[in-house]
C-alpha cells in the first residue's frame, strides 16, 4: 500500500530543462512545488576533476540507469522488438539531478517560423499532393511570432552566446552575450562559406563566453575551452543547465522540493483529472502517493509517452487506422543512415583540436526549412551544415581516410599522423513524421517493478536517406572550399536501415501539440485535451523534428507551458485554448 | 614476431614476447608448466632468467615494476598471451609509436573485464535474448565470458589452421584469423563473431588512449603519441591560436584533488 503524502499545488514530474522551467516559474508564483526525479542527487560538485573519457563519453556516467528499465525497438509493426540493452554511441538519455540537460553540447537555435506552421507552408508553396500518403504534416497551432518572447526568455536565462543568425526570423533582442571565441577551424569553414555565397554565422552557445548573471540572479561561469563537455557536466559550471540556472532559482523561493530517488510509475486520475502520482523509491522500494492539483510530465519524451499509457491517458495512437494520439509521430535526428557529413583532411596544417567546447562552432543556414527549394529537392524540409571543435578525445580520435584499413599497421600510422590534421563537417536533418513511426507499449519486456517497456517501431524512408545524401555533397564542397586534401563523405546505402542505434536524445513525439484534439494529444500551452489539469512537456510535444538541435525549442514551450499552468491555477480550470472541432463538457 | 628491441627488463618482457620466454624457461629448467608450477613460481624463475641474461642491476628492475600488471580476470595464461598478440595486431608498435603492449592494453582489458564492463553490470539484462548470432549487447554472455570464448576460438583456429598456438603464428597467419573474424567468416556459440572483434578493436583503442588511472596508456605514452594533452583546466590562452601546441599531458592523478 503507498503511503499518501500531504497535498501540493503542482507535482513535477523530472528536473531537466522542462521541469526545472516548470518548476521555477510556478514557485516563482507562490505554489507550492515538488519535483520527483527518478535518478541520484547531483550538483556541480560531481563535475569537479571529471575529464574522463572512458568513464562519461564511452560508459556513459551520466546516463540513466539500464538496469533498471530502457525502450524496445523494431522496425515494422508485426516484427517482435528487442530491448536497448546498452548505450550507444549517444545515449538514450539521463536521469538525476538536471537529466538529460546536464550533459548535453549547448547548441541553441530557434525553429524557423516555417516549422511551426509547416503543413499550411508546404500546400501553399507545392500543394498538398507533394505531401506523400505516409507523411503525418501537421501545423503546430502556434506561429513563430507566438513563441519569439518565449524564446527570448529562454535565451537570457541560459546566457546564450551568439550572434544573429542573418538568415534567421526576426529577434526581439540581441543575445545576452557576445560569440565565443573563435578558433582556426572555424574561421576557416566561415571563411569557405562565405566564399560559396553562403551567409555563416556563430553557433548559439549556451557554452557562454563570459560570466553572467541571469534575470533570476543566477551566475553562469565563462567558459575555458576544457574540451570535455558534451557527455560532460561542466568542471567550471560554465555551460547553461538546469542545476546552476532554473532549479536553483526554484530552491530561493522556499516554495519547492526537489525530491531524488522517485519513479513515478502512473500519473493518477478518476477518469476526469488529475489527483496527483504514485512513485516508488529505487532503493527501497517504498511507494508514495502524491496528491496535487497540477500535474506536469517532462520525463522526456519517452517517460512522457510511457506515463500517459501506463496511466490510461489520452487515446492511443493505431498505425492501421491512423486514429488516436498518444504514441504518433516519433521522431529523431537518426543516427546511422550514412551521408549527413564530410570529413576534410589536410596534408599541411595542425589544428589544437583537443581544445574546444561544446558548442564552439559555425554554422550556415541556407538550406533550413524554407530557405531551400524543395521543388526539385526528393525530399521536404531541410537541414543546416556546421563546424564544431568541441575537444577530440583520445580514444575517439582515429580518424583515417577512407581506404585505409580499420586496424593494423596502416591504420596506426594514419590514425596518428590525421590526429589533428581533419575536420568534420556536419548536417542535421529536418524529420518528418510517417504512419508507420510510432511508439507504445511493449508486450515482452518490463522494467524492475514490472511495467512494460516503452516500444519505438520506425523506420527509414527516402525521405530520410535522400536528404542524408544531399547533406553530404553539401558538406564535400564546404569541405574542398576550406582547401582539404582529402574529403570524404560516408556512403548512404539505398536499403539502409534504422537500428536502436539510430535513436538517440534527440527523440521526439507521441504526446504532440495542435489545434486538434483528434490529430494531438496536448494543445500549445502542453495540456493535455483530455485531461485539464496535466501539463505533458518537452519534445514529446514536437509534431515534427526541426533540423537542429531540439533544447532551445523544448526550453520556450516550457516557458509557455509554465505560463499556461499559472492561467489555469488562477482561474476556474477548464482548457486554455478552445478545440477546434468538439465542444468540452463543463 | 614480437622482437626484442628496446625492451626494458623485468618491465614487459615476459608479455611481450611470452612465448619465447616460456619455451626458454622450459627449456632451461627441464620443468612442465601446470599444475605443479604455479604462477608466482614461474614467473619468480622468469624474472631470474632475464635478470642472468640481461645482466640487469637488480635495483633498475625493482623500479620498473609495476605490480598492477598481474591478471585478475582471465585464468588462463595461454588465454592472455592471444589477447596480447591479437591487441598488438590492431595496434602494433611502429614508427609513430608503441604497440599495444607496452601501452600495457591487455591489462587494461583484464581489468576491464574483471569490473563493472565485464559483467554488463549497467546494461539492461533481462531476456529473453532473441537475436540469432548476436552483436555483443545482444548476447546472453556477457563481456567476459564473449572475450573469452572468442579468443580461444582464435586460437582453435590457429591450431587447426596452422597447427600452431595462436601466439606463436606467424603475424600474417594471426592476422589471417583476425579478418575472418571482423568479417564473421568463423562461427562462435552465443555471439557473432564480428561482434566479437568489434569489442576487442574497441578496448584495444580505449586500453591505448584511456586516462592511465585505468592501467592502459601506460607512462601516458598513448598520448604522447597522439599529441593529446590530456586533462587540462583551460585552453582559453591557446584557442585562437593558429599553430600547433604541444604539451606534456596531464592526467587525472595529477588533475583531481587530493588529500
Amino acid at each position: 500500500m503507498a503511503e499518501k503524502l500531504d497535498k501540493v499545488d503542482v507535482v513535477v514530474i523530472g528536473s531537466g530543462w522542462a521541469g526545472g522551467i516548470a518548476s521555477a516559474e510556478l514557485s516563482k508564483a507562490g505554489y507550492k512545488v515538488v519535483c520527483l526525479e527518478r535518478g541520484k542527487e547531483r550538483s556541480t560538485k560531481d563535475f569537479i576533476g571529471s575529464k574522463d573519457e572512458l568513464r562519461y563519453t564511452k560508459r556513459h556516467e551520466l546516463a540513466q540507469d539500464l538496469t533498471k528499465q530502457t525502450m524496445t525497438f523494431r522496425n515494422n509493426v508485426g516484427d517482435d522488438a528487442i530491448p536497448m540493452r546498452k548505450h550507444n554511441g549517444y545515449p538514450i538519455y539521463d536521469e538525476g539531478t538536471g537529466g538529460t540537460s546536464v550533459h548535453w553540447s549547448g547548441w541553441s537555435y530557434r525553429w524557423l517560423p516555417f516549422d511551426f506552421e509547416i503543413r499550411t507552408k508546404i500546400i501553399e508553396k507545392y500543394g498538398e499532393e507533394r505531401i506523400p500518403k505516409d507523411m503525418i504534416v501537421q501545423d503546430w497551432g502556434v506561429t513563430y511570432d507566438d513563441m519569439e518572447p518565449y524564446y527570448d526568455k529562454w535565451e537570457k536565462t541560459a546566457g546564450i552566446s551568439g550572434e544573429v543568425n542573418p538568415l534567421g526570423p526576426p529577434r526581439s533582442d540581441a543575445y545576452p552575450n557576445p560569440p565565443m571565441k573563435e578558433s582556426p577551424a572555424i574561421r576557416l569553414f566561415t571563411e569557405a562559406t562565405e566564399k560559396l555565397g553562403y551567409h555563416p554565422f556563430r553557433m548559439p552557445a549556451a557554452t557562454i563566453s563570459q560570466q553572467y548573471v541571469n534575470p533570476d540572479g543566477e551566475t553562469i561561469n565563462a567558459c575555458v575551452f576544457c574540451a570535455f563537455c558534451s557527455m560532460y557536466g561542466c568542471d567550471f559550471a560554465a555551460k547553461a543547465d538546469p542545476i546552476v540556472t532554473v532549479l536553483k532559482t526554484a530552491q530561493k523561493t522556499g516554495n519547492f522540493e526537489l525530491r531524488n530517488n522517485a519513479h513515478v510509475k502512473r500519473i493518477l486520475h478518476d477518469g476526469k483529472k488529475a489527483t496527483g502520482v504514485l512513485y516508488v523509491d529505487p532503493l527501497t522500494l517504498e511507494e508514495f502517493e502524491q496528491p496535487a492539483d497540477l500535474v506536469v510530465s517532462a520525463a522526456f519524451f519517452s517517460g512522457n509517452n510511457r506515463l500517459m499509457m501506463l496511466s490510461g491517458i489520452g487515446e492511443p495512437y493505431n498505425p492501421e487506422t491512423g486514429k488516436g494520439v498518444i504514441g504518433k509521430s516519433f521522431t529523431s535526428h537518426y543516427t546511422g543512415i550514412g551521408g549527413n557529413s564530410a570529413t576534410a583532411f589536410f596534408e599541411e596544417k595542425k589544428f589544437n583540436t583537443f581544445a574546444g567546447a561544446g558548442a564552439l562552432g559555425s554554422v550556415i543556414d541556407d538550406f533550413n526549412g524554407d530557405h531551400i527549394d524543395n521543388t526539385d529537392t526528393d525530399f521536404l524540409h531541410g537541414f543546416n551544415i556546421s563546424i564544431f571543435q568541441d575537444g577530440a578525445a583520445a580514444i575517439a580520435n582515429n580518424r583515417v581516410p577512407q581506404g585505409t584499413p580499420y586496424w593494423g599497421k596502416e591504420f596506426k600510422e594514419k590514425s596518428v599522423h590525421y590526429a589533428h590534421r581533419y575536420l568534420n563537417i556536419g548536417g542535421m536533418q529536418g524529420t518528418m513524421p510517417h504512419t508507420h513511426n510510432y511508439m507504445d507499449l511493449d508486450p515482452t519486456y518490463k522494467d524492475i517493478y514490472g511495467d512494460p517497456l516503452l516500444r519505438i517501431t520506425a523506420k527509414f524512408t527516402d525521405q530520410e536517406r535522400n536528404m542524408a545524401k544531399m547533406i553530404a555533397e553539401k558538406c564535400a564542397d564546404i569541405a574542398e572550399a576550406m582547401g582539404a586534401d582529402i574529403v570524404n563523405t560516408p556512403p548512404v546505402a539505398d536499403d539502409a536501415e534504422m537500428t536502436s542505434s539510430s535513436v538517440n536524445t534527440h527523440a521526439a513525439g507521441g504526446v504532440i501539440m495542435g489545434e486538434d484534439p483528434e490529430t494531438s494529444a496536448v494543445n500549445t500551452y502542453s495540456q493535455v485535451w483530455d485531461m485539464e489539469n496535466v501539463f505533458v512537456v518537452g519534445g514529446s510535444s514536437f509534431p515534427h523534428f526541426g533540423n537542429s538541435n531540439p533544447t532551445e525549442t523544448i526550453g520556450a514551450f516550457a516557458y509557455r507551458a509554465a505560463e499556461g499552468m499559472i492561467d489555469y491555477l488562477k482561474g476556474d480550470g477548464g482548457l486554455l485554448v478552445e478545440s477546434k472541432t468538439r465542444k468540452e463538457t463543463v | 614476431m614480437a622482437d626484442e628491441k628496446g625492451l626494458k627488463p623485468g618491465e614487459s618482457k615476459a608479455s611481450q614476447a611470452p612465448d619465447t620466454s616460456r619455451r626458454r624457461f622450459m627449456k632451461n629448467s627441464g620443468m612442465i608448466v601446470g599444475g605443479v608450477a604455479g604462477g608466482s613460481l614461474l614467473g619468480g624463475l622468469l624474472t631470474n632468467q632475464f635478470k642472468s641474461e640481461n645482466s640487469t642491476p637488480v635495483k633498475e628492475e625493482k623500479k620498473t615494476a609495476e605490480p598492477t600488471q598481474a591478471r585478475m580476470f582471465f585464468e588462463r595464461y595461454e588465454d592472455f598471451v592471444v589477447l596480447e598478440q591479437a591487441t598488438e595486431r590492431i595496434l602494433p608498435e611502429g614508427a609513430s609509436g608503441p604497440g599495444a603492449i607496452e601501452l600495457g592494453v591487455p591489462y587494461f582489458i583484464d581489468k576491464q573485464m574483471a569490473g563493472i564492463w565485464g559483467i554488463n553490470g549497467t546494461d539492461y539484462r533481462q531476456g529473453p535474448f532473441t537475436v540469432v548470432d548476436p552483436p555483443v549487447d545482444q548476447s546472453s554472455l556477457n563481456r567476459g565470458q564473449i572475450m573469452v570464448t572468442g579468443l580461444r576460438k582464435m586460437n582453435d583456429e590457429s591450431k587447426k589452421r596452422f597447427d600452431v598456438t595462436f601466439d606463436k603464428a606467424e603475424e600474417d597467419q594471426q592476422i589471417e584469423i583476425m579478418q575472418d573474424f571482423e568479417s564473421s567468416k568463423v562461427k562462435l556459440r552465443g555471439v557473432s563473431s564480428a561482434g566479437f572483434f568489434g569489442l576487442l578493436r574497441e578496448l584495444t583503442m580505449e586500453g591505448a588512449y584511456s586516462d592511465p588511472l585505468y592501467g592502459g596508456n601506460r607512462n601516458m605514452a598513448g598520448w604522447k603519441m597522439q599529441e593529446f594533452p590530456g586533462a587540462v583546466p583551460s585552453y582559453a590562452d591557446i584557442i585562437e591560436k593558429d599553430e600547433f601546441v604541444q604539451r606534456d599531458p596531464m592526467s587525472l592523478t595529477s588533475y583531481q584533488q587530493k588529500s
